[in-house]
C-alpha cells in the first residue's frame, strides 16, 4: 500500500494483516492510516535497524568513536568485537535490571509508608506471605502486629537494594545446589544497586576488556535482578495487594465500552493503577460519569499494568505493547494513564488525532505533549480520583468511536503459591502432581514464554505459534508480560484450550481444570517462574538444581532491555533461553559462541537465537528432551508396586 | 472427564452440608449446645475433624464451628465454559464432606445410635458404626507390621450377591480389610453378604460400618487415627496425617453400583488421603497421578478384575502364598467361627486328645513336602464325629536352632486357622480344631493341614526352614504315643525359658518394626521383658534376626553394665541413641520413673503412676471404662505413644506384668495397686506365683479393680482397707 506522508514523501507499507495476527489490531492499523495517526507499525516499515547496533558491535562509549567494530577491525582504543558486544550486552542487562529494581524501590517506599500508616488507601493485605517473607529475612514476628512486621521488612528490603557485601537475601529461596554453584563461580549477587553501578563502571571506556569477565558480572547483575529487585517487587506487591488466584476476565480492544468512560492504565507499576480501580468504583465518581452521559467507568489495562490488575482484580486487558497506539485509535479512550517502561513517546502525537488525554504520572517518566499528574503514595486515592475525573470530563469530547468487536475470555492468576494449591487443594497442596506427571511423561517439560512485542516481527503471531507448537507437544507453558496477552487474545488462556494440547498435557489440564498455558503475571513477575522452578526442585524427583529440570524459556518477540535482563537471569539460573527477532551480539562470533555454548559450563544455562517460531519450539523441546534423558525419565517406567518393606522406606514429610 | 467428577463432588458436598446443617439445628434445638457428643470409646473425638483441623468436638455446640469451617471450604460448582481450576476446590469440598459426615454420624450417637457398638453384627443389627480405639489399636498393629496391607472402602452394592461374596473373598485372601457402607439401589454390599450367610465383623475383616453414605467416614476416621496413634502425628498436622496414609495405609475405595453426587464427594475426600477410587460402572476417570500414588479414579472395571486392578492402582504389592487346598486362605479367615451344627469333624477341645508338635531334625531325616496321614481321613468318618489328632512337623535347615522350635510351633495356630472353614484354637496339647461341612464338601482332606503348614513355613521362614514334612495322626494309640514325646519336649522348653534371664544372656534384640510409624521408637526385647505389643519375645527376636539379618530385629550386645538395678547397659544406650535418630540418650529396662523405654502405639497395656497411692495402675487396651488416673485407655494411649520418654508412664506387653523384672527398679509387682478385673483374672495364677516369690502371698486380691475403685481416692481407701504393701514402700519419686 502506498501512502502520501505529511511531508510529501512516498512510503511503502505492508498490509496490516502481515504485521499482526490480531485482527482487532489489523483493523486499527488501517484505521490509523486513514485517520493520519502514525503508529509503530507504520514507522517500522520505513526505518531499517542499524546493522552494527543490532549485532552489538557499535561502540559509542567514548568520543574517539563511535566505532563500528568487526571481528577483524577493532575500535580506536583496540577494543575487540567481543569486548564491545559484551559491554553493550552487559549494559542492556544493567538497564533492564534497573527498570525492574527501580520498580521494586517504588513498591518498597509505598510498603514502608503503608506500614507507618502514611499511605492512605493501602494496607498490608496478605499476612501469610508477610510472615513467610519475614522468616526469609530472619525477622522475629512474635508479638508484633502486621504493620510492625511490615515496617521491619520494608526497611530490610530497602537496605537490600544497596547491600554492598554478602549476598542478596532472596537467593536463599533458590535450591541449595544452585546457591553453591553461584558462590563457586563468584556470581552470587549482592545488592542490585551495587551490581548495576559496577556494570556501568566495568563497561566504561578502558576498564573490563575480557568478554568473559564482563559477562560473568552480567550474570551477577542479572541475578541481582531476578532473585533481588524483580522478586522483591513481586513479593511485596503480593503482600500489599494480595497473592493472585485464578480469575476470569476478558482481553482485546473489544473490552472498551462505547457508552462508558474508558480509562486505560498502561505501564508497569500497580501502585497507582490499583487506586484508580478503587476510584472507578467510587459511587460518587460513577454518579459524575453518569452525569456526563456515560453508563459507567470502564478501566482497562495495557502492557504489564494490565497484567498486574488482571492477576489480582480481574480487570480486563485492552491489549499488549503494540496496541497502545491502536487503543487510542478507537476514539473511545478518554484517558490513557501511564507510569513507567514501554510507553511510546508517540502517544500524545497519536492522541492529537482523537480526544484522548495522555496522562503521565511518574516523576521519572514525563512526555512532552502529555498532561502530568504526579503520583504520590501519600495521597494516592486523591490523585487517582483526580485522574478519573479528568477522564470523565474528557468523555464528552469524544468524536467518532470505532471499537473492534474482538474480545475473548481468559483465565489468569497463576502465582507459584496458587499453582501449588491448585495441584492438591488446601490439605495436600504441593508440586508433587506436576513433578509426577513430568516424570511419567504426560507433561514433557515446562517452558516460560515471556517478553514484549516487536513490530519487526508479526505481532502476536510468533508468540502464539511457539506456544501452540509447545502445548501440542505436551509442554506446559507459563506466560508473563505481553507474551501472555498475545496468548490470551488467541484463546490459549481458557481451560478449553486444552483441546489444542497433546494427549498427556490435556489429561493433566482436565484433571486440574487449568488451561495448558498459565498466566503468571507481569514481566517483573518472572520471578514467580523462578520460584515455581525452585518448588519443582524441592518437591524432588527431577534433580537437585534448576539446570536439571526439563524446563526452558524464550522471548520470541522481545524488544526491551528488560527482556535481556530476564533472559540472562534465567540463563544464570541454569535455564536455556531462546530469543526471536534478533540477537544483540551476533556481530561477534566469539561472544555469541560463548553465550550459546560455553556459558553453560558456568551456569548450566545458555542462550540460543531462532527467529522462526516453529523452529524455536523444536529447539526448546530438544533441550527438554536432553534434560529428560539426563534424568533417566525419557523412557516409560514400569509401575512400582509397594510391599511393606518398601512402604517403610517411603518418607512422610 | 474430571470436571464431571469435580462438579458432582462439589454438588454432593453441598447436599451433605445441607443435611449436616439441618441435623445440627434440630439436635441443638432438642438437646442444647452443651450436650455431649462422642463416638464410642475413643480418645480422638471425631477423629477426622480432630486429626485434620485439631478441633476437639465434644459437645453439640462445638460442632457449629466445624460446620462453619466446612462450609467455608465449599466452592461453587465449576461453570460450563471458561471454568476456573476445579481440582483443588473439589478436594477441599471432599474434605469438608468428611467433616460434615462426622457431624451427621455423631449426632446419631447422641440419640439412639443405629449401630451395634460391638465388634461384630448382632442378630437384629448388621451395622457396627465407628470402630472404637480398642479395635483400632488391635487391628492397627496389622497395618503396622504389614499383615494387613490396607483396606477397601466398599461403597454401594455389587450387582448380585454372588459377585459381592466373590469380591469380599478375594479381598480377604489378600489380607485386605473390607469396610462397607452406603447402598446402591437400596442395597448394601454388607446386606448382600448377610443374605449369603457370610460371617462379618472385625474378626473376619468384613466390617459393615453403616448403610448411610455418611457412614463411609468411619473408614477415614480409622485411617486418621492410625496416623495419630501409630504415626505419632499431632492433631491438626493435616499434611502429615494425609501423607502418612498415602505412604503407609494402602487403602482404596471400591465404588459398586451407581455413583451419586454424595458418593463422589466421599471419593474425592478419600483422594486427599491418597486413596483412589475404582468403580465397576462407567463413570469418568482421573488418570494423571500425584495426589494418590497412581491414578485417582479408574472406572468400568469388570468385577472379576476389580480387586486386582484396585491393588495395582493403589500401587500395592500383596504377597500371598498360594496354597494348594480346596478352600480359600488368608488371615481374614482366622476370625471365622465354625458353629457346632456347621462342623463336620472336630478334634481336641478337651473332648479328644489332640496336640501339635514341631521338632528340629537333621537335614537327611526330612523329606521335604512329605505328608502322611496315619489313621482315618475325613472320608472315613461320619458327620459330627470327633477324632484324636496329632500334628507332627519335622523341620530341618542349616540355620535352624532348637530354640526356634517353639517360635515356629506357635505359628501353627495362625497357619491352620487361615483356611476358610477350618477353626483352630490353642497350642501344644490343648488345641481345638474344627473342619466345617462346607470345607469337607469343598474337598478338604486331612493331608491339607500338611499342605498349609509346609507351604507357610517355606514362605514365611525361608531362612531357617529348608525342609519340612508333616505327619497327621488320627489314630488314638499313635496320637497318645507321639503326645508323650511332645510333652517331654514341652517341659524341656519351659525349663529352658524359665532359666532364661536377662543376666544369663549377653545379647538382647531390638525391634524397630514400628519405626515406619513411630520414627524414634526402639523396643529392646530382653528374655524377661517382651516387646510391648506382646507379639515378640526374645526368642522371636532371635529367630527373626536369623530369618532376615538386615531386618527390624537386630542383636544388641549388652556391653558393660552401667546400672544393674535399673537395667542400663553401655551398648544398649549407644544402640538406642543411634536408632532413635539421636533422640534418646539413655534407657532403663526396669524403671518407669527414670529414662523409661518409649512406646510406639501398639502396646497391650499402659502402666501409669497413681501419685497419691505410691503405686501404679495397669490398664489393658480391651478395658473401655474410666481408670483411676482420670483417663481412659484411649486417652492415656494418646499421651504414651509416639516414641517419647514420659516418666511415670510406659506401654508394655501383658506378659511383662508377671516378669520378675516388672518395674523392678521402682519396687516391682508390689507397686501394682489397680488393674481391670478381667485382666487380673486372666493372669491370676501367674500373678499368684509371682506374689509368692515376692513374699506377699495374699497380694493378688489386694490389687484394686473397677469393682471396688474407679478413682484414685477409692483406690487409696481400698489399699488402706486391705493394707496394700505399696503404702509401706519408699516414695516412688
Amino acid at each position: 500500500m502506498k501512502k502520501q506522508s505529511k511531508n510529501g514523501e512516498s512510503k511503502f507499507y505492508p498490509a496490516a494483516s502481515t504485521q499482526t495476527s490480531c485482527t482487532a489490531s489489523a483493523k486499527m492499523i488501517d484505521k490509523a492510516k486513514k485517520d493520519g495517526a502514525e503508529t509503530a507499525f507504520e514507522r517500522v516499515a520505513s526505518l531499517k535497524s542499524c546493522s552494527f547496533g543490532s549485532g552489538g558491535t557499535c561502540c559509542k562509549i567514548c568520543s574517539m568513536g563511535p566505532c563500528r567494530v568487526t571481528e577483524t577491525r577493532t575500535g580506536v582504543c583496540g577494543a575487540t568485537a567481543s569486548t564491545v558486544a559484551a559491554r553493550n550486552f552487559a549494559r542492556m542487562i544493567a538497564a533492564g535490571a534497573a527498570a525492574h529494581s527501580d520498580h521494586a524501590r517504588e513498591v518498597i517506599f509505598t510498603f514502608i509508608a503503608t506500614a507507618k500508616g502514611e499511605a492512605p488507601g493501602y494496607e498490608i493485605k496478605n499476612e501469610t506471605k508477610l510472615h513467610a517473607l519475614a522468616k526469609v529475612f530472619d525477622i522475629n514476628i512474635e508479638g508484633k502486629d502486621k504493620n510492625q512486621i511490615a515496617l521491619e521488612l520494608g526497611e530490610k528490603a530497602l537496605a537490600e537494594m544497596g547491600k554492598q557485601q554478602g549476598e542478596t537475601t532472596l537467593v536463599k529461596q533458590a535450591p541449595e545446589k544452585r546457591q553453591e554453584r553461584w558462590r563457586r563461580e563468584g556470581i552470587s549477587p549482592r545488592g542490585v544497586d551495587r551490581e548495576i553501578v559496577e556494570t556501568m563502571h566495568r563497561t566504561h571506556m578502558g576498564v573490563d576488556q575480557d568478554y568473559k569477565n564482563i559477562l560473568l558480572h552480567g550474570c551477577r547483575t542479572s541475578l541481582a535482578d531476578g532473585w533481588g529487585g524483580s522478586m522483591m517487587a513481586t513479593e511485596l506487591q503480593d503482600i500489599l495487594f494480595g497473592i493472585p488466584t485464578p480469575v476470569r476476565s476478558k482481553v482485546n480492544l473489544g473490552v472498551l465500552k462505547e457508552n462508558q468512560v474508558n480509562l486505560i492504565v498502561h505501564g508497569h507499576e500497580p501502585l497507582l493503577s490499583e487506586m484508580i480501580v478503587a476510584a472507578a468504583r467510587d459511587p460518587e465518581l460513577i454518579k459524575e460519569a453518569k452525569k456526563a452521559g456515560a453508563k459507567g467507568i470502564n478501566i482497562a489495562g495495557i502492557c504489564c499494568t494490565a497484567n498486574e490488575l488482571l492477576m489480582r482484580k480481574g480487570i480486563p486487558v485492552a491489549g499488549n505493547f503494540l496496541q497502545q497506539e491502536l487503543a487510542i485509535c478507537t476514539g473511545a479512550v478518554d484517558a490513557m494513564v501511564v507510569d513507567v517502561q514501554c510507553i511510546m513517546q508517540s502517544l500524545p502525537t497519536v492522541a492529537k488525532c482523537y480526544h484522548t488525554e495522555v496522562i503521565t504520572t511518574s516523576a521519572k517518566g514525563k512526555i512532552l505533549g502529555a498532561t502530568h499528574m504526579e503520583f504520590d503514595h501519600h495521597k494516592a486515592p486523591e490523585v487517582a480520583k483526580d485522574i478519573v475525573r479528568r477522564a470523565i470530563k474528557n468523555y464528552s469530547k469524544r468524536g467518532k468511536v470505532d471499537i473492534p468487536k474482538e474480545v475473548i475470555e481468559l483465565v489468569a492468576g497463576f502465582s507459584h503459591e496458587t499453582i501449588k494449591y491448585l495441584l492438591g487443594g488446601r490439605f495436600r497442596a504441593s508440586y508433587r502432581p506436576l513433578n509426577d506427571n513430568i516424570i511419567n511423561g504426560r507433561i514433557r517439560g515446562v517452558v516460560g514464554v515471556v517478553g514484549c512485542n516487536n513490530p519487526r516481527v508479526k505481532h502476536d503471531y510468533v508468540h502464539t505459534t511457539v506456544v501452540k507448537e509447545l502445548i501440542a507437544n505436551n509442554v506446559l507453558v507459563l506466560v508473563t508480560g505481553c507474551a501472555a496477552i498475545s496468548c490470551a487474545k488467541e484463546g490459549l488462556l481458557i481451560p478449553e484450550a486444552a483441546e489444542l494440547a497433546g494427549a498427556g498435557l490435556r489429561e493433566v489440564c482436565e484433571a486440574v481444570g487449568i488451561p495448558p498455558v498459565l498466566h503468571c503475571g507481569s514481566c517483573v513477575d518472572n520471578s514467580r517462574i523462578l520460584m515455581a522452578a525452585s518448588e519443582i526442585v524441592k518437591e524432588g524427583g527431577l534433580g537437585e538444581d534448576l539446570d536439571e529440570i526439563p524446563a526452558a524459556g524464550c522471548a520470541p518477540e522481545w524488544m526491551s532491555e528488560k527482556a535481556v535482563a530476564i533472559g540472562q537471569y534465567f540463563v544464570s539460573s541454569g535455564v536455556p533461553v531462546g530469543f526471536g527477532v534478533s540477537f544483540p551480539t551476533t556481530n561477534s562470533e566469539v561472544l555469541s559462541d560463548y553465550l550459546f555454548k560455553e556459558i553453560e559450563e558456568t551456569t548450566g544455562g545458555k542462550w540460543f537465537y531462532e527467529p522462526n517460531p516453529v523452529e524455536m519450539a523444536k529447539i526448546l523441546i530438544k533441550n527438554i528432551d536432553k534434560k529428560r534423558k539426563a534424568l533417566g525419565i525419557d523412557r516409560e517406567k514400569e509401575r512400582v508396586l509397594y510391599d511393606m518393606e518398601m512402604r517403610r522406606d517411603l518418607e512422610i514429610v | 472427564m474430571s470436571k464431571i467428577i469435580a462438579s458432582a463432588a462439589i454438588r454432593g458436598a453441598h447436599k451433605i452440608a445441607k443435611r449436616a446443617e439441618e441435623n445440627l439445628k434440630e439436635a441443638l434445638k432438642k438437646h442444647g449446645p452443651d450436650k455431649k457428643v462422642e463416638f464410642p470409646n475413643t480418645g480422638y473425638y471425631l477423629p477426622v475433624i480432630y486429626g485434620i483441623t485439631g478441633m476437639a468436638v465434644s459437645t453439640l455446640g462445638d460442632m457449629e464451628k466445624v460446620l462453619a469451617y466446612s462450609k467455608s471450604l465449599l466452592p461453587s460448582v465449576p461453570s460450563e465454559k471458561v471454568w476456573l481450576p476445579y481440582l483443588a476446590p473439589a478436594l477441599d469440598a471432599g474434605m469438608a464432606t468428611l467433616f460434615m459426615d462426622e457431624i451427621i454420624e455423631a449426632i446419631k450417637y447422641v440419640e439412639s445410635p443405629p449401630y451395634t457398638m460391638s465388634s461384630e453384627p448382632t442378630d437384629d443389627n448388621l451395622w457396627l458404626g465407628a470402630a472404637d480405639d480398642v479395635i483400632m489399636r488391635e487391628r492397627g498393629i496389622e497395618f503396622v507390621d504389614g499383615s494387613a496391607p490396607g483396606f477397601a472402602a466398599c461403597v454401594g452394592a455389587a450387582p448380585t450377591n454372588e459377585i459381592a461374596v466373590k469380591i469380599a473373598r478375594e479381598l480377604q485372601e489378600k489380607n485386605i480389610y473390607v469396610f462397607m457402607s452406603a447402598s446402591a439401589d437400596g442395597k448394601s454390599m454388607a446386606e448382600q453378604l448377610k443374605e449369603e450367610g457370610i460371617q462379618m465383623g472385625w474378626e473376619t475383616r468384613l466390617v459393615p460400618f453403616g448403610k448411610d453414605i455418611t457412614a463411609t467416614v468411619f473408614s477415614a476416621g480409622f485411617a486418621t487415627r492410625a496416623a495419630l496413634s501409630f504415626g505419632g502425628v499431632k492433631p491438626g498436622d493435616f499434611r502429615k496425617v494425609l501423607l502418612y496414609n498415602k505412604n503407609r495405609i494402602f487403602a482404596f475405595v471400591l465404588a459398586l453400583g451407581e455413583v451419586e453426587d454424595e458418593k463422589y464427594a466421599q471419593a474425592v475426600g478419600a483422594v486427599n488421603y491418597g486413596f483412589p477410587t475404582i468403580a465397576d460402572t462407567d463413570i469418568p476417570q482421573i488418570l494423571p497421578t500425584g495426589i494418590c500414588t497412581y491414578e485417582h479414579v479408574v472406572s468400568n472395571i469388570p468385577h472379576d478384575k476389580l480387586v486386582e486392578r484396585a491393588i495395582e492402582v493403589r500401587g500395592l504389592k500383596v504377597q500371598v502364598t498360594k496354597i494348594d487346598i480346596p478352600v480359600a486362605y488368608g488371615s481374614a479367615f482366622e476370625g471365622e467361627r465354625i458353629r457346632g451344627e456347621d462342623t463336620y469333624v472336630e478334634f481336641g477341645g478337651t473332648k479328644t486328645h489332640a496336640f501339635e508338635f514341631l521338632r528340629m531334625k537333621e537335614m537327611d531325616e526330612v523329606e521335604n513336602g512329605k505328608i502322611e496321614v496315619v489313621g482315618k481321613d475325613i472320608d472315613d468318618i461320619k458327620e459330627g464325629e470327633r477324632l484324636p489328632l496329632g500334628v507332627v512337623i519335622d523341620v530341618a535347615g542349616r540355620k535352624m536352632q532348637e530354640d526356634f522350635e517353639s517360635v515356629l510351633e506357635r505359628q501353627v495356630h495362625h497357619m491352620i486357622n487361615g483356611a476358610e472353614g477350618i477353626f483352630h484354637m490353642g497350642q501344644r496339647n490343648i488345641i481345638w480344631v474344627r473342619v466345617s461341612k462346607k470345607a469337607k464338601n469343598a474337598g478338604f482332606k486331612f493331608h491339607h493341614f500338611g499342605k498349609i503348614l509346609i507351604a507357610k513355613l517355606a514362605a514365611d521362614y525361608p531362612a531357617i526352614v529348608d525342609k519340612a514334612q508333616v505327619t497327621i495322626y488320627t489314630d488314638l494309640e499313635k496320637v497318645d504315643r507321639m503326645m508323650e514325646e511332645a510333652r517331654k519336649t514341652y517341659r524341656h522348653r519351659d525349663e529352658r525359658v524359665r532359666g532364661m534371664t536377662d543376666e544369663n544372656v549377653d545379647t538382647f534384640y531390638s525391634c524397630t518394626l514400628c519405626q515406619s510409624f513411630a520414627p524414634n521408637h526402639v523396643c529392646i526385647i530382653t528374655p524377661e521383658r517382651l516387646g510391648l505389643c506382646g507379639a515378640y519375645n526374645w526368642l522371636d527376636g532371635k529367630a527373626a534376626y536369623e530369618i532376615n539379618p538386615t531386618g527390624p530385629n537386630q542383636p544388641v550386645k549388652k556391653g558393660d553394665t552401667i546400672d544393674a538395678v535399673k537395667g542400663q547397659w553401655k551398648n544398649v544406650n549407644e544402640f538406642v541413641f543411634a536408632k532413635s535418630n539421636q533422640s534418646l540418650e539413655r534407657f532403663n529396662a526396669y524403671s518407669m520413673m527414670e529414662d523409661p523405654m518409649t512406646s510406639c502405639g501398639c502396646f497391650e497395656c499402659v502402666v501409669a503412676v497413681l501419685p497419691m497411692t505410691n503405686g501404679v495402675m495397669i490398664v489393658n487396651r480391651e478395658f473401655p471404662e474410666m481408670t483411676p488416673c482420670g483417663m481412659k485407655f484411649s486417652t492415656l494411649a494418646g499421651t504414651v505413644g509416639g516414641g517419647v520418654q514420659l516418666p511415670g508412664f510406659i506401654g508394655i506387653g501383658r506378659q511383662y506384668i508377671t516378669s520378675k523384672k516388672f518395674i523392678s527398679a521402682d519396687g516391682g509387682l508390689k507397686r501394682l495397686v489397680w488393674m481391670p478385673k478381667e485382666l487380673k483374672d486372666t493372669l491370676r495364677s501367674e500373678l499368684q506365683k509371682r506374689a509368692e516369690e515376692e513374699g506377699v502371698s495374699d497380694f493378688v486380691d489386694k490389687i484394686a479393680d473397677e469393682t471396688v475403685a474407679t478413682t484414685e481416692e477409692e483406690v487409696i481407701a481400698h489399699m488402706q482397707k486391705v493394707s496394700h504393701p505399696a503404702l509401706e514402700m519408699p516414695p516412688m519419686f
